[in-house]
């Protein structure tokens, strides 16, 4: 008998190509996913050590993170950004590798198309020069973002060298209550282990709770695992998982599908197997969470209040959650509930899916965002949009009174021009509310697709609840 | 790449846990093609007002951080994003090492392969670091690559660790890609065992 081995383990052993003493192993790469922003430098890389990529039939390159939202009529008005998409279209051409494009039917952010098409699949290796990349592992999929010298690496020789992570076990059990979602299964685990507390980790997220989520709703919850620290999170896969993926154009088909089926269904966890660290998570206990600070751990539930720096013993963390409240503009021991928002932003690779849209608008369905509210609305894919437009879902939206945009990053990030003005705040399913990341001097709060909805609404922070 | 030689220098201190890497570099400065001029955008947003003067107050506008090749910072350093503009940035700017009680891991494994060297210490010695340079903002530190070791002001040499690999690779100044690309056999090995899952060039 071997020794019994998690899911991430299985992955890595079926991967390594070498492992030598004192030298980090050599991994193999499955698939490469490619977009504008990280990737310039290491074609150039590539070109100037007069190198070739290995395998362009495992890449698959999109642009998502400066493409505008408006309409794909209209052309890239940033010059900048406009530069950094045609280099990325020119650089696939040069180098053989297909492309989502600008105007491609396919195009979206990178790790909703993964999926989407079927590229994704349980069991392999995913990297891409993103940090969320950790999206793909609800497949089972051991999947990591890169840098940029990195990605170069992969191109190069289809291999990364990696030290063998931590494996952490995230056990999240019993029903969640209505209004509470998988987005706030997620924020709750950040803000109790901390935005450091999977460093150096994989984490394996199992348990009942898990086990009754959709794909997408799996996806959000691998997709913020780099806001723990994790590079990585797993799902390991079921029934759930293989319905998802059959008939995607890039799932194995006919034979192919038996074979794969019956590998993939040795993935999962061998019983006994051991783990470096363990949580578990009571999620009937589970309310919908937001964020109050400039971190993703700074959570708390929709009806906490505001905690207090001067209970923090740590001076340092003190510190930081004093400069956090400042620059957040937030009183110490008030609640949430009540306060005027700005801007609501649905969209993004944690929340931008056709679940997420839908959520949103069983929500906003017969009412109206309230007026002092800009609302936007990002699919995360050409296809989510059509899929939504086929459902009637952007009729809901325009009706209440959002903004109906193209697929992209759009203000997750805030490099195509949507973004927030210095001061405003937004209640945004999107995964970062660091400093300015939606806009310089913009303030943001993280929640789930119903809590934005039931916000955007009222026009304050809102517990989706009173509304459902 | 150039080698990692021993140093001495001031220090930048920033007394903040958890700095993302969209604070080392704002995400508006990444629709670049190149790696020149994020230097001058490193911590933009502390380090300038909105109409672009240098805030004052900020330690890297500070006289006694002009020249620190060293930045002090809180625990959790460069989590976020994996950009590796953050590591392009911090050496552009002229740093050559950060110390903290810990790094997030996309962060660390960019700077290694930049000639950027994370300095993981003890909370202990990293509280300490913060009170010393409270009293001396002008004092030195010395990094020593080779013995692995951090020397404080008043002579104690503070041990760290550093993987052994990427240690050796920012000594000799050699990148990992040729390392990986001298694996040739191996890799044309795995790829004859192992049938690939998809084609992206075929559906
Ligand atoms: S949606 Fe946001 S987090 Fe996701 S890939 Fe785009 S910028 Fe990154």
């Amino acid at each position: 008998m071997t020794r019994p081995r998690t899911i991430i383990e299985k992955v890595w052993d079926a991967h390594l190509v070498s492992e030598q003493p004192g030298a980090p192993a050599l991994l193999y790469i499955d698939l490469h996913l490619v977009h504008e922003v990280t990737s310039p430098q290491a074609f150039d890389g590539l070109r100037r050590r007069g190198l070739k990529v290995r395998r362009p039939d495992l890449t698959q390159a999109t642009v998502d993170h400066g493409t505008p939202t408006t309409p794909r009529t209209l052309p890239i008005l940033d010059q900048v950004a406009a530069a950094q998409v045609a280099r990325l279209e020119a650089n696939c051409r040069e180098f053989g590798i297909p492309c989502f494009g600008f105007l491609s039917d396919k195009q979206g952010v990178v790790h909703v198309i993964g999926p989407e098409q079927g590229l994704t699949q349980p069991g392999m290796t995913v990297v891409c020069g993103d940090s969320h990349t950790a999206t793909h592992g609800a497949f089972g999929a051991l999947a990591f973002g890169i840098g940029t010298s990195e990605v170069e690496m992969v191109l190069a020789t289809q291999c990364l060298p990696q030290r063998r992570s931590k494996t952490f076990k995230v056990e999240v059990n019993g029903a969640l209550k209505p209004g509470v979602s998988a987005k706030d299964i997620i924020l709750a685990l950040i803000a109790r282990i901390g935005v450091g507390g999977g460093t150096g980790c994989v984490i394996e997220y199992c348990g009942s709770t898990i086990r009754a989520l959709s794909m997408e709703e799996r996806m959000t919850v691998t997709n913020m695992s780099i806001e723990g620290g994790a590079r990585a999170g797993m799902i390991a896969p079921d029934n759930v998982t293989y319905q998802y993926l059959h008939g995607r154009p890039f799932a194995p088909q006919g034979a192919a599908w038996e074979a794969a089926l019956e590998r993939w269904r040795r993935l999962p966890t061998d019983e006994g197997a051991a783990y470096d660290k363990e949580i578990s998570i009571d999620a009937a206990a589970l309310e919908p969470m937001i964020t109050f600070g400039t971190n993703p751990g700074m959570g708390i539930p929709i009806s906490g209040a505001v905690p207090d720096p001067a209970a923090v013993a740590d001076p340092l963390e003190r510190e930081t959650l004093s400069k956090a409240l400042k620059y957040m503009a937030l009183e110490p021991g008030k609640p949430l509930l009540g306060r005027p928002i700005d801007v609501v932003f649905v969209g993004s690779c944690t929340n931008g899916r056709l679940a997420d849209l839908r959520a949103a608008a069983s929500v906003l369905k017969g009412r109206k965002v309230n007026p002092r509210v800009r609302m936007l609305v990002v699919p995360g894919s050409q296809p989510v949009k059509r899929q939504a437009e086929a459902e009637g879902l952007d009729e809901i939206f325009r009706a209440a009174g959002a903004e109906w945009r193209e697929a992209g990053c759009s203000m997750c990030i805030a490099m195509n021009g949507d973004q927030l003005e210095p001061g405003q705040y937004s209640v945004s399913t999107s995964n970062r509310n660091f400093e300015g990341r939606q806009g310089k001097g913009g303030r943001t709060l993280l929640a789930s697709p119903l809590t934005a909805a039931a916000s955007a609404v009222n026009g304050v922070i809102s517990d989706v609840r009173t509304l459902l | 790449m150039t080698k990692f030689t021993a140093f001495e220098s001031r220090v930048a201190a920033l007394p903040v846990d958890n700095v993302d890497t969209d604070q080392i570099i704002p995400a508006r400065f990444l629709k670049t093609v190149s790696k020149e001029g994020l230097g001058d955008q490193l911590f933009f947003d502390w380090r300038y007002d909105a109409g672009g003067s240098p805030k004052p107050d900020f330690v890297l506008n500070t006289p006694e951080a002009k020249e620190a090749r060293i930045l002090l910072a809180g625990d959790n350093f460069g989590c976020g994003s994996s950009r590796e503009h953050a590591p392009w940035a911090l050496t552009q700017y002229g740093f050559r090492a950060v110390i903290s009680t810990s790094f997030a891991d996309i962060f660390k494994q960019n700077s290694l392969k930049n000639g950027l060297l994370p300095i993981v210490v003890p909370r202990q010695v990293h509280a300490e670091l913060f009170a010393m340079h409270a009293r001396d903002p002008r004092m030195t530190l010395r990094v020593d690559l080779e013995a692995c070791t951090l020397t404080l002001p008043d002579g104690r040499a503070v041990e760290f660790p550093v993987d052994p690999f990427a240690r050796r690779c920012l000594l000799d100044g050699v990148d990992e890609l040729g390392w990986i690309l001298q694996q040739e056999a191996a890799i044309a090995a795995f790829e004859a065992s192992h049938a690939a899952p998809i084609n992206t060039l075929g559906a």
